[in-house]
């Protein structure tokens, strides 16, 4: 049961962001921007902390949870470090993810060439 | 020059063409109007930017070659490409010793290259000039959009930018076919901001520059087999055979589009079409020159249209103008006293 929330909620997630790639003219960059930002709000009004515990990796996985982390992280650092937490909760709380995308993306790029897909 | 056409007094000839494409462009249904096809889209360069300017190269020595032809015997080359400073045209022809010209015209560089060849061979200026252009998909996504390596989703109104070049040689010679008018376009912007839907942007100036043509030559749509625009795919097609309904023109049956035509849209995912200056260039020099010279085609009105866009400035939120350039290119040669007295001769 577990993973099918998660399949669905996830797949929620990416079924808006289709949408909008195949309704407005938004550029992809624009609709990973609103993603994350999108994150961010739903985390700071405490809608998205019930959802990332009921579907789980399906709600942490898109970018709108990579926007909650942010929220979270500036929440927590602030209740720790005050006024200082609004600028490192957010990256501090990220850094893993940030981190591990660069690490990865260096590696892979040591070993891949990129390619044209062919339709 | 009448209006916006030049009607060139000598009818110059297209002697020789020749079209390279890439793998897409191979598996598509027009592979066999290519001279090449070139698997590896690195065309066994380092970047996709080398492997353009190896693609354009390609097709000059091609089409040099089938016309035995030298490149001492070419008096001038115009070339242009998509690229920022047109790198893929001036790197691919530094070592080939041609007088050059570069020119942008975004997709419609064919027919603006094919026009001021046309010019120079028929004022007497040089016995042979030579037009050439090309896109590579994977440069023109980094230019115009993103990167490939971003991984981005493309929209359904989006074209494929072709991995093809074209070139062809215009001569004083007598060879169909032969090039009698050209309309030179003019830039047309109808407020279109998406860059992922350049058919729409670009339908308006090939509208505009067809209606041109035949206001400035008093000829119909019944003296051409065929009246074909560059790359307006899919959506900018419909648009254009609407823009034509209003004047009740109905160009359904004699319109055709180089995007529509390079590829399969059952079997390979390109959206809404091809585009690129390599897709009307390819499709001109590979398939509409041969039907012509061969006389399955009596007369045809090629129109290549361009998307002038820049990512810049669209980022900005500048819209995204378009011109579109048309030539008559004819089986058969003739004086212009000839389409006006004895118009029943021009079909």
């Amino acid at each position: 049961m577990e993973y099918f929330w998660a399949f669905i909620v996830g797949g929620a997630f990416c079924a808006v962001g289709q949408l909008l790639i195949d309704k407005t003219s938004l550029t992809p960059a624009k609709i990973l921007v609103s993603f994350v930002t999108a994150g961010v709000i739903l985390g700071a009004v405490g809608v998205y902390e019930p959802l990332r515990e009921f579907a789980g990796a399906g709600a942490t996985v898109p970018l709108t949870g990579f926007g909650y982390l942010l929220a979270d992280g500036v929440k927590q650092a602030v209740s720790e470090q005050g006024f200082l937490g609004i600028f490192s909760g957010g990256l501090t709380s990220c850094a893993a993810g940030v981190s591990a995308a660069m690490i990865f993306s260096f590696i892979a790029a040591l070993f891949a060439k990129s390619r044209q897909k062919l339709g | 020059m009448k209006g916006n056409t030049v009607f060139f007094k000598n009818a110059p000839a297209v002697v020789t063409a020749a079209a390279v494409g890439g793998k897409m462009e191979g598996d598509g249904p027009m592979s066999a109007c290519f001279d090449k096809i070139n698997e590896d889209p690195y065309f066994s360069c380092e970047t996709f930017e080398q492997g353009e300017s190896k693609l354009l190269k390609e097709a000059v020595i091609h089409a040099l070659e089938k016309g035995s032809l030298e490149s001492s015997q070419i008096g001038i080359m115009f070339g242009g490409d998509l690229l920022n400073q047109c790198v893929g045209t001036t790197f691919g022809i530094r070592d080939l010793d041609i007088p050059f010209l570069g020119i942008y015209g975004a997709c419609s560089t064919v027919t603006e290259g094919l026009l001021l060849a046309s010019l120079f061979v028929d004022g007497g200026y040089t016995d042979r000039a030579l037009a050439v252009t090309s896109s590579h998909f994977c440069a023109a996504e980094r230019q115009y959009r993103f990167p490939l390596n971003y991984g981005g989703q493309r929209t359904p109104t989006s074209q494929y930018t072709a991995t093809a070049a074209g070139a062809l040689v215009v001569s004083a010679e007598r060879l169909p076919p032969y090039v009698r008018a050209a309309t030179v376009g003019k830039v047309v912007d109808m407020g279109v901001t998406d860059a992922a839907n350049m058919g729409a942007a670009m339908a308006p100036a090939a509208y505009v520059s067809i209606k041109q043509f035949f206001a400035d030559t008093g000829l119909s749509t019944d003296s051409f087999d065929l009246i074909v625009t560059g790359d307006l795919g899919k959506v900018g097609s419909r648009l254009l055979c609407e823009l034509f309904d209003r004047d009740g023109i109905d160009i359904r049956d004699l319109h055709r589009d180089c995007g529509t035509m390079l590829y399969s849209f059952e079997d390979q995912d390109v959206h809404a079409g091809g585009s690129g200056a390599g897709c009307a260039a390819s499709m001109l020099c590979g398939y509409f020159i041969p039907k012509l010279r061969c006389g399955e085609y009596k007369n045809i009105l090629f129109a290549a249209t361009g998307a002038l866009l820049s990512p810049t400035v669209n980022a900005q939120g500048e819209s995204i103008p378009a011109i579109s350039h048309a030539v008559w290119l004819s089986y058969e040669n003739g004086s212009i006293r000839d389409i006006k007295f004895e118009e029943r001769r021009v079909r």
